[in-house]
């Protein structure tokens, strides 16, 4: 059926792009043919709630979150996840419990990573590293919600250049954020096999799956704006995204103490009775 | 602490007729007398039950509060539908529980290194803006249940990781071993499905339907999060 879904979606962008102008318009018609959602009342961030996910009636809460997640998991040129999934209706609850989710689980992987490291080779000191959960939640929530805030506060300052579509609100932009480091929650549960190519690897396909997603969201309102300002945001998305995955895999996935300056994950080739002398004049120098 | 709150709005029951539909039917004739007292029974308890506690021993009170506290422990540990632990809520057994778990659980502030376990106050801080946090998650879902009654059920639903916390000591001083691992392991996993099964009992009627599993995802990690805690404790 592939013409009748085209109809289909080009009339849905139609569609959006009037609601993206008028994010307060209430629209019945449209999305009666593609989902079996009851009727579509636009309302953002009400005050006493999580969003309009109240305003659904039919379709189960439940499955709306996992529709989301899996849309951000398998990013599709044509569908923008904020048009397509969100449907102008962003959500906190996705954001909020996935960067939840993702801050323990690098903790407990990260520990778990260094009992593993300790059964192989028994001389290495094992101790729960609880501050490793503080580090954790307060930089993925700050990265959730600082750049969101900046990214949004860039294209609202840009806005001008565009006439086709409007920029997105903060809190759909936070919801792309956050539905999109879900993706790193299976990538750090499988940092736990202790191969370092693979753990490249790992962290090559979750990071571009990621980055996918989140330049297929912001292209449809940064295509309008010079070649240069576009190529520049995009990029600066990407690093940062990237940035904060090599972060993690530094971070937390180093079982020895600080010996190297590249800490691998696995340490079967290195025995941890070397003493420290070669690094420590260096950080006793300067202080 | 304990207080009679009003009991939570039954989610089952929608009326519906609209309020004082029938009155206009109701004509009063001459020979039936309308007059009376109008006293509501439980108030005059209460107000008497209050003038009292001023005067009765130091005892009795503790006494009084310390079996309100045993009896929702074991609510915990037997959950049955019920609705002990909403109504008659109180946040001593919780506070009990914390202080217990943090006190065993925190580093030995002696041979403190960098990246042991938790502090006492790291522990706080997690059990109670953890509880806080998803308290505010169901009321934001929906759910018909006050602030203080949620918080109360999620702090005495730590009471069987708090047990699993003693029974873990108690078994880390014999040697240590993969055995000694595995048994730790087994209880605090059996500990933990009690948790949730006890604190899904008592939650999970208070929201809507179609967003149960969303109430309960926070809850499972929140008690994830406590089990890891007292897994990877090991003694200095």
């Amino acid at each position: 059926m592939a013409s009748a879904d085209e109809l289909t979606f080009h009339e849905f962008e139609e569609a959006t792009n009037l609601l993206a102008e008028t994010p307060d318009a209430a629209t019945t018609s449209r999305s009666d043919q593609l989902t079996p959602q009851g009727h579509v009342a636009v309302a953002v961030g009400s005050g006493s709630s999580y969003g309009a996910e109240d305003e659904v009636e039919e379709e189960s809460d439940k499955a709306a979150v996992l529709n989301r997640i899996k849309g951000s998991l398998l990013p599709r040129p044509g569908h923008n996840f904020v048009r397509h999934h969100l449907r102008n209706r962003p959500d906190l609850y996705g954001p909020f419990w996935i960067c939840a989710t993702l801050a323990f689980v690098l903790a407990v992987t990260g520990n778990l990573t260094l009992v593993l490291a300790q059964r192989r080779d028994p001389s290495i000191h094992y101790s729960p590293q609880f501050h490793k959960v503080t580090v954790a939640g307060i930089s993925i929530y700050c990265y959730a919600w600082l750049v969101p805030l900046a990214l949004w506060g860039f294209l609202r300052w840009r806005k001008g250049v565009r006439e086709r579509m409007g920029p997105y609100t903060f809190l759909e932009t936070v919801c792309v954020y956050g539905y999109s480091l879900f993706v790193f929650i299976p990538m750090v549960v499988l940092w736990l096999i202790p191969v370092p190519w693979l753990q490249w690897l790992f962290g090559a396909l979750a990071l571009g799956l990621s980055a996918t997603g989140l330049v297929f969201t912001l292209w449809p309102v940064v295509r309008e704006d010079t070649r240069l300002v576009a190529m520049v945001l995009l990029s600066a998305v990407v690093l940062l995204h990237a940035l904060l995955a090599v972060g993690c895999k530094l971070y937390f996935f180093q079982s020895l103490p600080p010996e190297k300056v590249a800490p691998p994950p696995q340490i079967t080739s290195l025995p941890s009775n070397i003493p420290l002398p070669p690094t420590l004049p260096q950080s006793m120098a300067p202080s | 602490m304990a207080e009679a709150e009003e009991s939570p709005g039954d989610p089952g029951t929608a009326s519906p007729r609209p309020l004082f539909a029938g009155l206009s039917d109701i004509s009063i004739s001459q020979d039936i007398p309308v007059e009376g007292e109008i006293t509501i029974p439980m108030k005059s308890r209460i107000r008497e039950f209050d003038s009292s506690t001023l005067n009765e021993s130091v005892r009795n009170t503790i006494m009084r509060d310390l079996k309100a506290v045993g009896k929702k422990f074991m609510h915990v540990l037997y959950p049955r539908k019920s609705n002990t632990l909403l109504r008659d809520w109180d946040l001593w057994g919780p506070l009990i529980l914390c202080v217990t778990l943090a006190l065993m659980l925190q580093r030995d502030s002696v041979d403190s290194e960098k990246d042991g376990g938790p502090q006492f106050a790291e522990v706080f801080v997690i059990v109670w803006f953890g509880a806080v946090t998803i308290t505010l998650n169901s009321k934001l879902l929906g759910g018909n249940i006050s602030f203080f009654q949620s918080l109360c059920v999620l702090g005495y639903c730590i009471l069987p990781l708090t047990v699993a916390m003693l029974i873990c000591r108690l078994v880390l001083l014999a040697d240590p071993g993969p055995v000694n691992f595995m048994v730790r392991l087994f209880v605090v996993i059996v500990m933990f499905a009690w948790s949730i099964v006890a604190s899904t009992a008592f939650l999970a009627d208070s929201q809507p339907p179609n967003r149960r599993a969303l109430a309960v995802y926070p809850v499972f990690l929140f008690y994830f999060v406590i089990s890891w805690m007292i897994l990877t404790f090991t003694p200095q």
